[in-house]
């Protein structure tokens, strides 16, 4: 069988799989974010928290329970980091510096996942286990409530409430995630994964001597780094490390877990507004993206243009044997167009289009599927945007799902739009215009540019992925992707939860003959049309200086 | 003004406390659960794959490690590794760091994972390419067979994505056997049916690549020598 085949056939298996699981798993997050039951185990949480769970929020007390929560998380995780050096359980690895740390918890908080430290010389099982992989669940919880909130604005008329974001988070947490990562971290064990406690210690070695592993809890938070779209890898490898992602199998696994919760949420969507084919319209959108982004990567990386690579005969630099080229495209592009950020191999070593490609997933908001919540929430974003065009276009009040896209409406989602490329290409130009910056690139050129703009694409966007050759660990770059990567995550889900209150407060209005039959295919192609010219007017020119140029000179 | 102060004081001590209760169960109790069944069911694994030779562990089937000459002068940090040509010869890893060089936490001297990052249009990428399809070359070539430089593959002259990679490509194996054979003094069968042994295919027949573990192989190449 050739790599090509192998690579198409492993894509299948992965959307057969993806398939199989879509109405099951959409139906019960529609059921957990829906009923009023609460299971034993919950009502204790609620009872330690102090909150009443039955209680309904209008869209400021939510914003102000993810807002305290996510700034005592980072806090707390700043504060772990700053202590470590002290406290037990951390293999005698030193404190994090301050500048690093902050990053690092801003990064976790935001579920994005940068590291400008490499997990297994610097962090210990307390910061790891008890601090980051804590994020890895809540982070992804706090998406999908924010994502939830904004279907129940579509979903609820006359009047604000869009439900309790305690609850909603407890739910996600202990009712989604949870489960799905004792069985996903099992199943990684299986293919080989390691799950102790040994930390650092000697194994011998063919050639005589030994070599020093560091033994943790990875498979644990390696199913958990991808279900919730994290990314944040145990070892400095990520997913390339062969503990963390053993052999071909694992790695298609990892990738089911990245890709299973974005996509299902288009059936819970479906479902919480009363037409699942609703949802199919926009689970159509983002599988025409995803499936046209793979082919493209998949081309690029076996067509393997550059002078390094045709000189080796094959893309093959920072890509491990057992994935090989198909598995490897097929990782990038799902890690990339969510907000995971997981590498099973080296971004930086792709082709320079292969490169463009997983910077343009990121810059297209990571919305196919997206990360878990926010791609469903960048998603819709992008629905009222199309609606709005197509409503300019006959000269009609535009309306989705029921509810008037009004001037309130359509200012905040253009304001959530322009935050993320304002953050990127500020940030970039910035950047370059140090002259400190150059000290940090591995490479020069284009694929220089291309080191800078890919961290502050990745940083803003919630990503976490990097073109690795930058030297990321400097205090401004820390300071600078900290932020973006804070105002990235948290900015947006300010214009989400208010426009989610005012739909809420809306009163439905009918469907007539005039109004845009937003669950056919014609509104997925205009979907789709205006996620890339918006997407593609505004980060043109930027990628045209980066992997543009350096995919055309070779 | 004091309401709000008091509400938000109130508001960060209940996402304080939220934190704290899920940080038991998603960073204490879900790593326990999760460590205790793997240990349980699936210790080997859970360990690391741990491979004996001659009943001592020489490493994890997972890891790939290099198999060179000891340096001529051991304090030289700058001295260029020789591989051992007795053994089968694993892809480069050009980015693999080391705890020590690294100059975090000197008091270990980790192994740290590791790609190069280096870009297709990279000359210093286009050098290492070079330099190592020439090694291979050199290295494989015995007075009986003459590599052709157009048989060597692609990830036998580039760093992993870990520098971990434990497996090179069956072709790249074979292109081995002419001189494992001749410098053990192993017939060329006997060596063949070593690597025919151990390669392993797709999963399934389409999951991932075929390939060869390093360190298995050179562990039962150890056996066939019989030193």
């Amino acid at each position: 069988m050739s790599p090509v085949l192998s690579g198409v056939l492993q894509f299948a298996a992965l959307t057969a799989a993806l398939g199989l699981s879509y109405r099951p798993l959409g139906d019960y997050m529609a059921r957990v974010y829906s009923s009023d039951k609460h299971l034993r185990v919950e009502k204790w949480i609620y009872k330690a928290v102090g909150a009443n769970p039955s209680t309904q929020m209008r869209w400021p007390a939510y914003l102000r329970g993810v807002l305290a929560f996510s700034a005592v998380s980072v806090l707390f995780l700043y504060l772990l980091q700053r202590l470590q050096g002290h406290l037990p359980g951390s293999l005698g690895f030193v404190s994090i510096p301050a500048d690093q740390a902050f990053n690092t918890a801003a990064s976790f908080v935001a579920n994005t996942n940068w590291q400008s430290y490499s997990g297994e010389q610097a962090m210990g099982h307390v910061v790891q286990t008890g601090g980051l992989a804590v994020q890895n669940f809540v982070s992804a919880s706090v998406g999908i409530a924010i994502a939830v909130a904004l279907v129940r604005g579509f979903a609820r008329s006359r009047t604000g409430e869009l439900g309790n974001f305690w609850s909603d988070l407890v739910r996600g947490t202990v009712r989604i995630l949870l489960p799905i990562s004792v069985v996903g971290a099992l199943v990684l064990v299986a293919c080989g994964a390691i799950q102790n406690f040994a930390g650092i210690h000697e194994v011998g070695q063919f050639m005589g001597g030994s070599q020093q592993w560091n033994g943790g809890a990875v498979a644990s938070q390696e199913a958990i780094k991808e279900l919730g779209t994290n990314g944040g890898g145990y070892f400095n490898a990520n997913s390339a490390h062969p503990f963390e992602n053993p052999d071909g199998f694992s790695n298609l696994f990892e990738i089911f877990l990245i890709l299973v919760i974005p996509f299902a949420l288009t059936r819970t969507f479906g479902k919480m507004v009363g037409s699942v084919k609703q949802g199919y319209a926009i689970l159509a959108t983002m599988v025409t993206i995803w499936v046209g982004f793979t082919a493209l990567m998949m081309w690029t990386e076996f067509a393997h243009h550059g002078p390094a690579f045709d000189l080796a005969g094959g893309a093959m630099e920072g890509k491990e044997t057992r994935f090989g080229i198909g598995g490897t495209s097929i990782f990038a592009v799902a890690s990339t167009l969510t907000s995971t950020g997981a590498v099973d191999g080296f971004h930086s070593s792709l082709t320079g289009f292969g490169g463009g490609i997983t910077m343009l997933g990121m810059q297209l908001g990571e919305i196919a599927p997206g990360g878990t919540g926010s791609g469903l929430y960048g998603m819709l974003i992008m629905a009222i945007i199309a609606v709005f065009l197509a409503g300019l276009m006959v000269g009609r009040t535009p309306e989705y799902l029921g509810k008037k896209i009004g001037t309130r409406e359509i200012k905040f989602a253009a304001c959530y739009i322009l935050i993320t490329p304002a953050l990127v290409l500020v940030f970039t130009a910035v950047a370059m215009a140090m002259p400190s910056t150059r000290d940090s690139m591995t490479n020069s050129g284009a694929h220089g540019f291309s080191e800078v703009l890919y961290a502050y694409t990745s940083g803003a966007n919630n990503n976490g992925s990097a073109f690795a050759g930058l030297n990321a660990n400097t205090p401004w770059f820390n300071t600078s992707i900290g932020l973006a990567m804070l105002l990235g995550r948290f900015l947006p889900m300010v214009f989400v939860l208010a426009l989610a209150g005012s739909l809420a407060e809306q009163k439905p209005i009918p469907e007539t003959a005039g109004t845009l039959r937003t669950n056919k295919p014609l509104f997925t192609g205009l979907l789709v049309g205006t996620i890339l010219i918006v997407t593609g007017l505004t980060y043109f020119p930027a990628l045209a200086l980066g992997p543009l140029a350096e995919g055309l000179a070779s | 003004m004091n309401n709000s102060v008091s509400n938000t004081a109130r508001l960060i001590g209940a996402g304080l406390r939220a934190l704290l209760v899920l940080t038991v169960i998603c960073g204490v109790l879900y790593p326990l659960a999760v460590t205790g069944i793997a240990q349980a069911a699936l210790g080997g694994k859970a360990n690391g794959s741990e491979v004996k030779s001659r009943g001592k562990v020489v490493g994890s089937e997972l890891i790939g490690q290099r198999y060179d000459l000891p340096k001529k002068n051991p304090a030289d940090p700058e001295e260029a590794a020789r591989p051992d040509l007795h053994w089968f010869q694993p892809r480069p890893s050009n980015g693999l760091g080391s705890n020590k060089a690294n100059g975090v936490n000197t008091q270990y001297d980790l192994i740290v994972s590791g790609a190069t990052n280096l870009s297709g249009d990279n000359d210093k990428l286009i050098q290492q390419v070079k330099d190592a399809k020439a090694a291979v070359v050199r290295d494989n070539s015995t007075p009986t067979y003459k590599v052709d430089p157009s048989d060597v593959p692609a990830e036998a002259v580039t760093s992993s994505g870990s520098g971990l990679d434990p497996d090179i490509s069956p072709a790249y194996a074979k292109l081995q056997i002419h001189r494992v054979a001749q410098v053990n003094g192993l017939p060329l069968a006997t060596v063949e049916k070593l690597v025919a042994d151990h390669t392993s295919g797709r999963i399934l027949g389409f999951i991932g690549e075929p390939r060869v573990n390093v360190l298995k192989l050179n562990i039962a190449l150890k056996e066939a020598v019989g030193k």
